[in-house]
Order: C-alpha cells, then sequence, then structure tokens
C-alpha cells in the first residue's frame, strides 16, 4: 500500500467575549429568554444600520498580535449574501476583501517536537441567530438572540499532517485567547467552533490532493476522530481507485463518522460585496500601540517567570500556566501565603487528581484563592496535619467550606496536649507487648505500627512529627 | 387668507405671531388632501388623528416656548419609505404592505422635536425604484399640473403633495434622482443633500451608498430651514458627518455677483429637450445678469453615469432587499411546502416587476466571475465621475444644469420600456454617485405650460452655495 500525507487546514470560529454586540448595544450574554437579547438593529429591521463596536476591533487585533499577524491598517468590511431563516438580514456582515489580520502564525509542541502553523488571516463578522424545531409543534422557531454576537475567524494555512497536530494548534490557540481574555473558547456553548479543510496526497508529491471540509465537532475529542476518520476514508477511497469529491461534511457525533452535506457544484455563490453602510476602518499607530500596550502576559512568558521567581520546575510551570484559571489562582494564592512552592504542589497534585475524578476541565475550577492560601497557613502554624489538610482540601474543592471555620466545627486541629500524647504513647506500648519486643529485636516495621496505633488512638489530631519522637524516646526507656 | 397658499415659513411666523392655530393648519390641509386625494393619489396612508393630536401637544409647545423652529406647526408629509414608529410604512411595496416599524426613523425623531406635524405616508415607486411613482403597489400618483402625467418619481407623493397644496412640506430619498426629478415635474422645490448630511438610520434602503433624505418644498428657503432642522450626524449612522454649520436659513442672500457656474457641455446634448434646453439656458444667462460668471465646460465620464449607477444601485438592492423572505415580518405568501417554495412564492408575489428586475440586475452583476467586470468596474466609474467633478469644482462653485431631460411625461408612457425611463436619469445619478448636494428648482415652463427643473450641483457640503444661487434666481424671476 502507498504511503499517503495527510494535509490539514483549520477555519476557527470564535465568540468575542464583548459585553455588547458587534453592531448594536444588546448583551451578549449565553441563554437569556429566546428573542430577548434582540433590538431592531440585530434583528435586521428595514431601515436600521449596524455601528461597529469598537471592542471587537480590538479584541481582533489582541489576537492577531499575539498570533504575529500584520494588522491591516485600512480594514472593511462586506457583506455575504444568503438566504436562511436564522440571518435575518440575508446577509452577513463579514470580511472578504480586506480582513483585519493577516500573515502569522503560532508554534505548537507535539510528540514530535516544535512547528510553527501559519494564520492565513483572521476577520471579524457576526454570528446568526439559531433555529429550534418543536417536534409537538412541528414547526421551526428562530432564537435571535445569537445574532450580532461577535465573530472573529482564524483560518490557518493548510500546515498540520496528524491529528496530533491539529488538536495541538486548538489548545495552543484557545490558551492564547483565554490568556488575552478576549473569549471564554467554550466549545459547549458553541463561543469556539472549528471547520475541518482535510486531504492527502501520496508522500513526496507536491500537489495538494482534493479537500473536504467537516463541520459540526463539538469537542476536542471529536475533531480528533473525525480528522482520523476522514483520513482513512480519503485514503481507502484513493486505494480502490476512487477520486475525492469537494464537499462539505457533517460529523456525526453518535455515529461517530461523517456525512457529505453538499459538494461543491452546489455550494453558494454569496454575492460578496463591500458593506456600505460602514465606513472604512483606519487603524492609527496610537490605537495599536495601545492595544499593544494591554496585552497582557500570555502564557510562555508566564512559565518562563513561573521558573525564574517561584523556581517551579519547568513540567509543573507547563501545568499550571496550562489553563489560564489555574495560572490565576496560583497567582492570588502566591500573593497571599508566599508559599509558591505549596500551591503549586496543592494545584499539581490534590486539584489535577479532583479535576480528574469530577471530569471537569480546569478553566470550570471554582476553588477560591484566599481558601487556598488559609488552608496552607494552617499547616505552616501546625494547626492541622497533612492527613487532615487533604481532607479540608477536598471540602473546599467540592463544597467551597471555610477552612478555618471547617477545622473547628469539626474538631480537626492538631492535639497539642503533651501529657496526653505521653499517656496515650503509654497506654499503646502496654497494649501492644508484641510489637514493643519486635522492634527491640531489630524490626523496624514494628515502629511504623506503633506509629499508627497512637495516631488512631489520638483519632488522626496529633502532630506526626512529635509522635514519631515522643514514641522513639518511650521505647528507648523500656 | 388662503392657508395653504402660504409658504411653510410663512405659516410658521403666522403660528408663532398666535394669528393661525396649529389645529387651524392642519385641519386645513386634512381638508385639502380629502378634496384632492381622490384625484392625485399622493397619499398611501393618511394620518388624522395622529395629526391632530400631535397639533394640540404642539401648540401647548409652542405656548411654553419649548418649540422655537420657525417651522414649528407646520403640516408635513413623509415618503413612505421612512419609518414611523407604530405607523405602516410600506416602501409602497406588497411586501411590506402592513409592517409596522418598531421605532422611528432620525429624521422623524428630529421632525417632531421641531414641532412639525405628520400629516401622512406618500405615494412612491415600489422601495423607490424607478421615476413616476407608478410601480407602486397602492397605484401611481398623478400630476398637480396636469393630472395626465406623471409626478416623476421615485419621491412622486411627496412632491405631488407639496404642489397640489396637500403638504406644506415633503420629505423626500433621492437615490439617483429621486427628489429632483419629481420636483422638477411637479415644479416644486427639492434637495438631495450631501452623502451624509443627513442620518439614513430608519430610511429603508435602496442602494445604501448612494440614498439621502431631503426636503422638498414650494420655495427654497422652506427647503433651506426643513434641511436645518433633519441635518447633522446621527450615531447611528457611521456615514453620517456631523457638520460645523447647518442653519442653513443664513445662507440665503440675494447675492451671486462673482460667483463661478460651470455648465457641462454633456448636459445640453443630444436626448434634451428644446424647450427644456432653451428654458435652463435663459436660467444661465439671468445668473450670468445677476454678476455670476457662467460658461460651459467638458465634465469627464458624462456617457458612464447611468450604466454605473444601475449596477452599483442593484447590487446593492438586492442585497438590500433580500431581508424580504416571509420570515419575519410583512408579506407571506399562503400556500407553501417547505422553507425553499415559501421564499420563493413569497418573493414572486410579494415584489412588483421593476423591483425584481433590479434585484436580479443586482444579483447577477455580483455573482462570481461577474463581479470584476460589471461591480468593481462601476466601482471605478464611480470613481473617474468623482475625479471628474473634483476637477471641475476646482474652477467652479457650482454646476448648473437641467434636472431631467423632458418636462413631466404621460402616464404610462415609459412603464413600458424601462431602459428609456433608465436614460431620464443622466443629469441626476451622477450626482449620487459623487455623493455631491444638488437642489432642483422651478425655471419657466414648456409650451404645454408643464414646469421646467434647473439642477444646480455643489462641492461636498456645499448646501449653502447651492442655496444661495438657487435663492437669488428665484428673487430674480418672482
Amino acid at each position: 500500500m502507498k504511503n499517503y500525507e495527510t494535509v490539514i487546514g483549520l477555519e476557527v470560529h470564535v465568540e468575542l467575549a464583548t459585553k455588547t454586540k458587534i453592531f448594536c448595544g444588546c448583551t451578549t450574554e449565553f441563554g437569556g429568554k429566546p428573542n430577548t437579547h434582540c433590538c431592531p438593529v440585530c434583528m435586521g429591521m428595514p431601515g436600521t444600520l449596524p455601528v461597529l463596536n469598537k471592542k471587537v476591533v480590538e479584541y481582533a487585533i489582541a489576537a492577531g498580535l499575539a498570533m504575529d499577524c500584520e494588522i491591516t491598517r485600512n480594514a472593511k468590511f462586506d457583506r455575504k449574501n444568503y438566504f436562511y431563516p436564522d440571518l435575518p438580514k440575508a446577509y452577513q456582515i463579514s470580511q472578504l476583501y480586506l480582513p483585519i489580520c493577516r500573515n502569522g502564525g503560532i508554534e505548537i509542541e507535539t510528540g514530535a517536537g516544535k512547528k510553527r502553523i501559519g494564520i492565513h488571516e483572521i476577520h471579524m463578522e457576526e454570528d446568526a441567530g439559531k433555529l429550534i424545531h418543536d417536534p409537538w409543534e412541528d414547526c421551526t422557531l428562530v432564537d435571535y438572540n445569537r445574532c450580532g454576537v461577535p465573530l472573529i475567524e482564524i483560518v490557518s494555512e493548510p500546515d498540520m499532517r496528524s491529528a496530533d497536530e491539529v488538536i495541538a494548534y486548538l489548545e495552543k490557540l484557545r490558551l492564547i485567547l483565554k490568556y488575552l481574555g478576549v473569549s471564554d473558547c467554550k466549545m459547549q456553548e458553541g463561543s469556539l467552533r472549528a471547520d475541518i479543510n482535510l486531504s492527502v496526497r501520496e508522500m513526496g508529491v507536491e500537489k495538494f490532493g482534493t479537500r473536504t471540509e467537516m463541520k459540526n465537532m463539538n469537542s476536542f475529542k471529536a475533531i480528533a476522530r473525525a480528522v482520523e476518520g476522514e483520513r482513512k476514508r480519503q485514503i481507502e477511497v484513493l486505494s480502490y481507485g476512487g477520486r475525492i469529491v469537494q464537499e462539505t461534511r457533517r460529523w456525526d457525533e453518535n455515529k461517530d463518522t461523517s456525512f457529505a452535506m453538499r459538494s461543491k457544484e452546489d455550494a453558494q455563490d454569496y454575492r460578496y460585496f463591500p458593506e456600505p453602510d460602514l465606513v472604512s476602518l483606519e487603524i492609527t499607530e496610537e490605537w495599536l500601540s495601545e492595544i499593544k500596550a494591554r496585552e497582557p502576559e500570555l502564557r510562555d512568558a508566564k512559565m518562563a517567570r513561573y521558573e525564574k521567581e517561584f523556581g517551579i520546575p519547568a513540567y509543573d510551570a507547563a501545568i499550571i500556566t496550562g489553563a489560564k484559571k489555574m495560572a490565576d489562582i496560583f497567582e492570588e494564592c502566591v500573593a497571599l501565603c508566599g508559599k509558591p512552592k505549596e500551591v503549586s504542589n496543592w494545584l499539581m497534585v490534590e486539584t489535577m487528581r479532583l479535576l480528574k475524578e469530577a471530569e471537569m476541565d480546569a478553566e470550570d475550577l471554582l476553588l477560591e484563592p484566599k481558601k487556598l492560601a488559609s488552608l496552607i497557613t494552617l499547616i505552616d502554624e501546625g494547626k492541622i496535619n497533612r492527613t487532615v489538610a487533604k481532607e479540608v482540601f477536598e471540602q473546599i474543592f467540592k463544597e467551597n467550606i471555610e477552612p478555618e471555620t471547617y477545622v473547628k466545627e469539626k474538631g480537626l486541629l492538631m492535639v497539642q496536649d503533651d501529657a496526653l500524647l505521653g499517656e496515650t504513647i503509654l497506654r499503646v506500648l502496654a497494649e501492644n507487648t508484641q510489637s514493643v519486643a519486635d522492634f527491640k529485636g531489630g524490626k523496624d516495621r514494628a515502629f511504623g505500627f506503633l506509629v499508627g496505633q497512637t495516631m488512631k488512638a489520638m483519632k488522626g489530631k496529633a502532630d506526626p512529627g512529635k509522635v514519631n519522637e515522643r514514641l522513639r524516646q518511650a521505647l528507648e526507656k523500656k | 387668507m388662503e392657508i395653504t397658499k402660504l409658504t411653510a415659513l410663512e405659516l410658521g411666523r403666522k403660528i408663532q405671531a398666535g394669528e393661525i392655530s396649529v389645529e387651524e393648519a392642519v385641519r386645513t390641509q386634512l381638508d385639502m388632501i380629502r378634496e384632492r386625494e381622490g384625484e392625485y393619489h399622493c397619499y398611501i396612508t393618511v394620518l388624522e388623528e395622529e395629526a391632530l393630536a400631535c397639533a394640540k401637544k404642539v401648540q401647548e409647545g409652542i405656548r411654553t416656548g419649548e418649540y422655537t423652529s420657525p417651522l414649528a406647526g407646520v403640516p408635513i408629509a413623509v415618503k413612505d419609505n421612512i419609518c414611523t414608529e407604530g405607523i405602516r410604512t410600506t416602501c409602497a411595496s406588497k411586501i411590506l404592505e402592513n409592517f409596522k416599524p418598531p421605532y422611528n426613523a432620525t429624521v422623524v425623531k428630529k421632525l417632531d422635536a421641531a414641532g412639525m406635524i405628520v400629516l401622512g405616508k406618500t405615494n412612491m415607486d415600489e422601495f423607490a425604484m424607478g421615476s413616476t411613482t407608478e410601480t407602486s403597489y397602492f397605484g401611481a400618483t398623478k400630476n398637480p399640473r396636469d393630472i395626465t402625467r406623471v409626478p416623476g418619481g421615485s419621491s412622486g407623493g411627496s412632491a405631488a403633495a407639496v404642489a397640489a397644496g396637500e403638504a406644506f412640506l415633503a420629505l423626500g430619498s433621492d437615490t439617483g434622482g429621486s427628489i429632483r426629478q419629481p420636483s422638477a415635474f411637479c415644479g416644486v422645490v427639492g434637495i438631495k443633500p450631501t452623502y451624509g448630511t443627513v442620518s439614513r438610520y430608519g430610511l429603508i434602503a435602496y442602494a445604501s451608498s448612494l440614498d439621502q433624505i431631503g426636503p422638498i418644498g414650494k420655495d427654497v428657503a422652506d427647503c433651506a430651514a426643513m434641511l436645518s432642522v433633519i441635518a447633522g450626524g446621527d450615531i447611528k449612522d457611521s456615514t453620517s458627518v456631523q457638520q460645523k454649520e447647518f442653519s442653513y436659513l443664513g445662507a440665503l442672500a440675494d447675492d451671486i455677483s462673482g460667483m463661478r457656474i460651470g455648465i457641462p457641455r454633456g448636459y445640453l446634448g443630444k436626448g434634451l429637450d428644446d424647450e427644456v434646453r432653451s428654458a435652463v439656458l435663459s436660467a444661465a444667462d439671468l445668473l450670468r445678469k445677476r454678476g455670476a460668471m457662467v460658461e460651459e465646460f467638458d465634465l469627464e465620464a458624462v456617457d458612464y453615469a447611468i450604466p454605473a449607477y444601475y449596477v452599483i444601485a442593484c447590487a446593492e438592492a438586492s442585497s438590500n432587499l433580500s431581508r424580504y423572505d416571509g420570515v419575519k415580518y410583512g408579506f407571506r405568501t399562503e400556500d407553501y411546502e417547505g422553507l425553499e417554495e415559501m421564499y420563493r412564492r413569497t418573493r414572486t408575489e410579494g415584489f412588483g416587476e421593476e423591483t425584481k428586475r433590479r434585484m436580479m440586475i443586482g444579483a447577477f452583476v455580483l455573482s462570481s466571475g461577474y463581479y470584476d467586470a460589471y461591480y468593481n468596474k462601476a466601482l471605478k466609474v464611480k470613481a473617474v465621475i468623482k475625479r471628474g467633478f473634483d476637477r471641475a469644482f476646482e474652477k467652479y462653485d457650482l454646476i448648473l444644469g437641467p434636472t431631467a431631460p423632458t418636462t413631466a411625461l404621460k402616464l404610462g408612457e415609459n412603464l413600458s420600456d424601462p431602459l428609456k425611463m433608465y436614460l431620464g436619469d443622466i443629469y441626476t445619478v451622477s450626482v449620487n454617485l459623487a455623493g455631491l448636494p444638488a437642489i432642483s428648482l422651478p425655471c419657466g415652463r414648456d409650451k404645454a405650460g408643464l414646469p421646467v427643473g434647473l439642477q444646480l450641483i455643489g462641492k461636498p457640503f456645499g448646501e449653502r452655495e447651492i442655496l444661495r444661487a438657487a435663492y437669488c434666481f428665484e428673487q430674480s424671476i418672482k
């Protein structure tokens, strides 16, 4: 069998996190009763005109700068014309001829090493509404709430060669956008949607094969499977001497396969032309430097700083900065308790474990930094031991409890009563004469057993260090 | 005293002086409308109750000093493509027969703030596409000067209402001559302001890059007064421009000595009716006698204006009118199966012939493979035309010519021959393509007694110069 290479390019739509829509003052909030986040402008009523939200431009430029793009100084909007009930004007205001950002790229890392993926362009556009089919009434209803929510479409070059690279690219993209604060990138709410352009060609052949476009994947997992599936399908078609048809395919998550939606022949002619209701958008040098000045610290810079400033190992820094939310918690917590390594440990070990257990994304972490900080302080001041601390942390994570109140109410504070500890040790030794004899006979394991028995007798609240020390002294006297 | 014989400013003065009540003025107009509408059909909707209620409010406001405009209390008419909240706004189309906008156009708010009283919504060519007002779904308007003739169009209802004494002033809209040509045919004065002078928010778009709202009145001063009310930048219209000075009444000095006026030779050539030519040249002579320097010159690209205009206007129209699809408001066909058929039947049944013709032309010139040959080329012609005017304005303060090649045509004469109708726009469309201000005012009559229109074209935002010259001419022929 011949060897094939997969060629993949991505079109990623990202909803921007502006408070208001791109061409009117309506809220962009997700959800809400149908048709309550709309006005005559976003509903495309006759006679209305769009007014560009400057914040959208700033977010698009910020994304472009972070992705090493050239910024178009006199960008324009164009109309993309097509009929569909979710598009009230029957055209979408988008950018074709002069998109806001062009010719950029981002670096990704996979098992195979580092690689730059080119960004062909980033353009701004408005989102459409949503059709909802009512099976009871057997009718279709339209919700225009999403109409006019600002989007950027990030179009990559066909530089990816595997599902791994696609996922690495998307992860990187998502991190950049989240760090910039320009989008929350929630796939399940549709604020990040990716279309895959994929073709295969024989190894060594320079010319690209015929590509297909795949839509409707709503998770990274689905994207990886869709890439794999489409790659296999195309290779199979070719190896039986068939031809790939240029078409749009729809991924069906439940059936784990894709179906042809429409071929190039019935592709629509969008009759693009410059939007006459908006003036050309001049990006001045001052405006650009203002946006540049506002750029927050991005992930790569943060990772380097954690290593240098806090002495956090590179591996740990990568995990903590792997989600903006986690990095934010880390920094706030360190500022409160001044113990970066402790904070890092709690995030790396317990937090990651609990996230995995709850099947949660790190970006959805609700952990309050001040609670983790006060937990660390409790340990530091010797008020609770580590076993108790783990329990408390789990309670913070799951129930958002207040650590100090919790340990007091539950009576988990470490017992610092030396007399009580002395009595307990004597009693434990008396009750376990065989173990004492074993220890004397040189069996070290017996010591561990005695420590455990003492801790148990102290209801887990003794200071483990002190138990060790006092037990050893007591045994020596025997 | 016959109230309807007064000009709007004369009426306004008498209202301010308490000689005529607002209600009296409104009732006189409503009587006039009742008496004459059967014959002329200037209005699609008459707002009797609303106008009388508004009269009360304004009368009180005048008493308390709230309304200081010289036009406060003056009854006016509004073209039916300008949105009025809760009052049906049809664009003279079946497809919007019962459409009640949920908001007021910016100009309507301004009229209201100035205390002007809207008597009704005037007839027009469907979606402002036409030069005769015969393409209206509600039937043609007759020219009050000769009821066997058309009033011109598309603002035929507005021009006829002013000429018939059914309104003191009216708002029209002008995309390729739609204010000036009917003003010429009906023997009244009409101004097409510089693109950007008046907000388009709430004007139901025909061709967005060319549309402007403007006044139609009995004389130059009335138009200047109304323009002062409606002009000004609007945050809701990005293409509108804030002017430092937009009190146009102050520009009306009866003196044009030293003014340089150019007459394009191409405006006096083939196709121009002899009687119109001699009336226009006499007007030029008169201005020369009043001290202006008048000479003929060659204006570039005159012959290309009509094709370029129809390509651009139709392209934009095809997109602007796509939203009338039966989904959200307006007419929907009764009998259909599925979305596709609903669209097709709704639009087939809802639009008239001329509107469909222009949408078809527009969709064609924007379609892939033809875009460069038609739309892009038309944009280049537009730039050449604009440059031609720029050069002319290096030598001249204003440009003079006929408004239309003929006087008012017989009803039905052009309806069957759209090409002939398009050619009638030869002197007006280039003004829209170049975004310039122009005025049409009566300059005599032909042998049949029909009024001839004189057109004065100004520099961008040169409304004050054309008003001054027009005023001076008007004073000279009194």
